[in-house]
């Protein structure tokens, strides 16, 4: 998966997660919970879904690095970089 | 106890919010009930394919948004409907209450089956890996959830609980709001019952081993109480909650009122995990009797629990012949035929359906009664079309459940 592919996975994700929200003018360095209504349990959605989709497993230790979109493509990217982006 | 002496200890119906598998309001439902409409189709339910069911098409949008309905349940989403619904035709203005003296009391048969299935089949999608669960079915499950959706929803700060009682449930919630009135323990009440019992392969699999599973090639046939080819129940979801309020209350901010509930009761078989028994039935339609200083020949409308299973109908009826045999003038309906058993909100739902006689004077009546079963002979059922009685004054509403527990409330013209 390329950086882009990996940033449309996260938006496929943030938009099953968070439905009401419009996830195409998501700011990649502001953080998702500044521009979007989420909680933490919506950030343990991102998780599962993470694993369902693409067998990755995040840590409790790095769930910051989920903060922003930027952040989560800096540290999917080589989590994800053998993985296909499901069609 | 006779609480007609205090007003403070008069409760009052001043708002009515409902979904039925054939109405999603009041007027809907009870033009469906005079009518014949019935709300019966053919459902998809996992495993066993094609069964007959109630199902309800309210608008879950109207109220809440997609991520609560993604988040949430099918009886929190029916629950938030029916207590937006109830308030709407209250005319409560949400914004001009004191949220803290409101408390949500719901009746439900059972809860968490539905999440509990959806996440057992989840994980089997994963070889049954249980780090696939969703974080989400703890509060999903807990029992509280319909009626905690509902304060989360409404910024209700008030308590808020379900009452679990079988089939009893929806009569059951509707009692707990107007004691907790009474206590002075609130000042408002969304008080009544949900169910999304349709939602679970576990509840017709279980009524089908039980051999009280209707089954029928016309789904708006199957469902048919006290007829001699009637053949179990039809499982459906619904919801109905009621604004309570003391009639002091209501009548300061003159407040259309529906009713008073003037009589209830509740106590238990002591018999058996699910057959009924007649004479604690009867027992406690006497109670709610007394408790509103009336005869059984006072009541004019009966609206019976009647489910459609072989015994459970011969039981009522036996009850019923005990309690109002020779009475001409206490007319018998039920609803049950029209939209199957609607599990915790049946209590509730079933009493809506004839709270519109105060005005129009009309028993609406039972579906599906093409041959009486001879064991369920009451004197004055009402079949097949509305019976005019000019003026009603008093309506009883039974309902029962497994492990026996039985309901009654009686609500009087205001």
């Amino acid at each position: 998966m390329t950086r882009d592919e990996v940033r449309q996975a996260v938006v496929s994700i943030l938009a099953d997660i968070a439905p009401d929200e419009d996830v195409s003018s998501i700011k990649d360095d502001v953080t998702l919970r500044e521009q979007m209504d989420l909680d933490s349990m919506d950030f343990l959605d991102i998780v599962m879904e993470l694993r369902k989709r693409f067998n990755v497993e995040v840590p409790e230790s790095d769930y910051q690095q989920l903060v922003s979109m930027a952040s989560c493509v800096q540290y999917l990217q080589p989590l994800l970089k053998d993985r296909q982006l499901a069609s | 106890m006779n609480n007609k002496v205090n007003p403070e200890q008069r409760i009052v119906i001043t708002g009515i919010g409902l979904t039925s598998p054939n109405g999603n309001n009041l007027k809907e439902f009870r033009e469906s009930l005079l009518t014949g409409k019935s709300g019966v189709q053919k459902f998809e339910t996992r495993f066993m394919g094609e069964v007959l069911a109630g199902v309800c098409d309210f608008d879950a949008l109207k109220y809440q948004k997609k991520k609560e309905l993604r988040r949430g349940t099918r009886a929190g989403s029916v629950a938030i409907y029916c207590c937006h619904e109830a308030f709407g035709d209250a005319e409560i203005d949400l914004e001009a209450i004191d949220r803290s003296r409101v408390g949500v009391y719901l009746g439900v048969t059972e809860h968490g089956n539905v999440e509990t299935e959806n996440e057992v089949h989840n994980i089997s999608k994963y070889d049954y890996d249980t780090k696939y669960w969703s974080h989400h079915h703890n509060p999903r499950t807990v029992a509280n959830n319909p009626a905690g959706e509902v304060t989360l929803n409404m910024k209700i700060t008030g308590p808020h609980y379900t009452i679990g009682a079988a089939c009893a449930a929806g009569n059951m919630g509707v009692i707990q709001g107007v004691q907790m009135l009474r206590l002075g323990e609130v000042d408002l009440a969304l008080a009544g019952g949900v169910s999304e019992s349709i939602r679970t392969f576990g509840i017709f699999a279980s009524f089908k081993s039980e051999g009280a599973l209707a089954e029928h090639e016309d789904p708006t046939k199957a469902s048919r109480p006290f007829d001699k080819q009637r053949n179990g129940i039809v499982c459906s979801e619904g919801g109905c909650v009621y604004t309570l309020e003391r009639l002091t209350d209501a009548e300061k901010r003159g407040a259309k009122i529906y009713g008073e509930i003037v009589g209830y009761a509740a106590n238990s078989d002591a018999f058996d995990f699910i057959l009924p028994e007649p004479g604690r039935q009867a027992e406690c339609m006497r109670l709610a009797l007394n408790q509103a200083g009336l005869k059984a020949g006072d009541i004019n409308i009966l609206n019976a629990h009647a489910t459609a299973t072989q015994l459970g109908d011969i039981q009522e009826c036996k009850a019923l012949r005990d309690v109002f045999g020779g009475e001409k003038s206490v007319w018998i309906n039920n609803t049950k035929s029209f939209i199957g058993h609607t599990m915790g909100a049946a209590g509730t739902l079933e009493l809506s359906g004839n709270l519109p006689a105060f005005e129009d004077g009309l028993v609406h009546p039972t579906l599906n009664l093409d041959e009486l079963d001879p064991e369920c002979h009451l004197d004055n059922i009402v079949s097949g079309a509305p019976k005019q009685l000019g003026r009603v004054d008093y309506i009883m509403n039974n309902s029962f459940g497994m492990f026996g527990i039985n309901s009654v409330i009686i609500v009087k013209r205001y």
